[in-house]
């Protein structure tokens, strides 16, 4: 029987730059940072949660034929992939607090049926969602639910 | 892997989360979309074509009509109401857009899937259903990885396509 998700890993094409943005930026706690010769494990956690760890990868790494190692990476630097979304129980002041810090935003703030959503970018091109879940844990249904109908008419 | 190439990637998707982050910005033309990625003008719309198979002005456009089904499917705004909040400024080229990229009419559409499908897909996963890796033309070739680096992507479209921007791109003359 499978228990829980232990480690998943977030391909990296700067471990070092990366494994700062996640610690210092973001407030992770840094958990494995060993040096094997030809690789080199990183893995941090969010700060709440010790018991999963996200493993920084280099996509060009050991154990891809070189085909295989650019086509990785330039999915990586094209921004394709996504790592995770990431729970907040204040969408609007982590967004605020990221955001001062130079955090790359692809969208703010915005209310969707199961929560507020903003969906941020890490320094490699991996983009992740950030999610403050309703309390009640249940979807609301009961708005039109389209976060640009506010922003767009405060444009015109 | 810190390739020229790689490099170009990167700058390509700087400008393209412009466009996905501020699409609704009147002042977010070619010159400004270019600003993000550090290039030329000239040079940008060659190498966001080679990137992500349209030019930025098409990628632009497509957004916008994503994000007008968005709101014909749930929100209680007209048609024009909602051409105007996606950032085109005449009806008639909004729907023309529309009924291109949709296959059907903006109240057609409404009638269709109006109040269904709200946003239950999280955000970040229909921004990447909706985003920005076209498919190239079927001539091209495989579609991963087969595009060499820093040369032009497949044969060169027509020179009307690079012409053929959204309204928020409108070269400046």
């Amino acid at each position: 029987m499978i228990k829980s998700l232990a480690i998943t890993t977030v391909w990296s094409t700067d471990q070092e730059r990366d494994k700062r943005f996640f610690i210092e930026t973001l407030g992770f706690t840094e958990r494995t940072d060993m040096d094997m010769g030809e690789m080199r494990w990183v893995t941090v956690s969010p700060p709440g949660q010790p018991d999963v760890q996200l493993t920084l990868m280099r996509p060009d790494g050991p154990g891809l034929d070189p085909e295989s190692r650019e086509a990785m990476t330039a999915l990586v630097n094209k921004g394709a992939l996504g790592a995770g979304v990431f729970s907040t129980d204040d969408c609007h002041a982590t967004y605020a607090e990221l955001k001062a810090k130079g955090v790359e935003f692809l969208q703010e703030p915005q209310e969707r049926p199961y929560g507020i959503e903003a969906l941020f970018r890490d320094p490699s091109g991996n983009w992740y969602s950030l999610t403050q879940q309703r309390e009640s844990e249940e979807l609301d249904m009961s708005k039109p639910w389209s976060g640009s109908v506010d922003d767009a008419g405060d444009d015109s | 892997m810190n390739t020229p190439g790689m490099a170009r990637l990167r700058a390509m998707r700087f400008a393209k989360d412009a466009m996905d982050r501020d699409w609704s910005d009147p002042g977010l033309d070619l010159d400004a979309v270019a600003a993000h990625a550090g290039y030329s003008r000239y040079h940008f719309v060659r190498a966001f074509k080679a990137t992500y198979g349209e030019s930025p002005g098409q990628y632009l456009s497509r957004r916008r009509i994503e994000r007008a089904e968005e709101l014909l499917r749930s929100a209680n705004l007209s048609v024009t109401e909602i051409c105007m909040a996606v950032g085109f400024t005449s009806l008639g080229t909004f729907s023309a857009r529309f009924k291109k990229q949709t296959g059907t009419s903006p109240s057609a559409y409404r009638r269709q899937h109006g109040r269904r499908a709200a946003a239950m897909i999280p955000g970040c996963y229909a921004m990447l259903f909706t985003g920005g890796f076209k498919e190239p033309p079927p001539a091209s070739g495989s579609p991963l990885g087969k595009r060499p680096e820093g040369t032009s992507g497949g044969a060169p479209l027509p020179d009307g396509e690079e012409r053929n921007n959204g309204e928020a791109l409108r070269q400046r003359r």
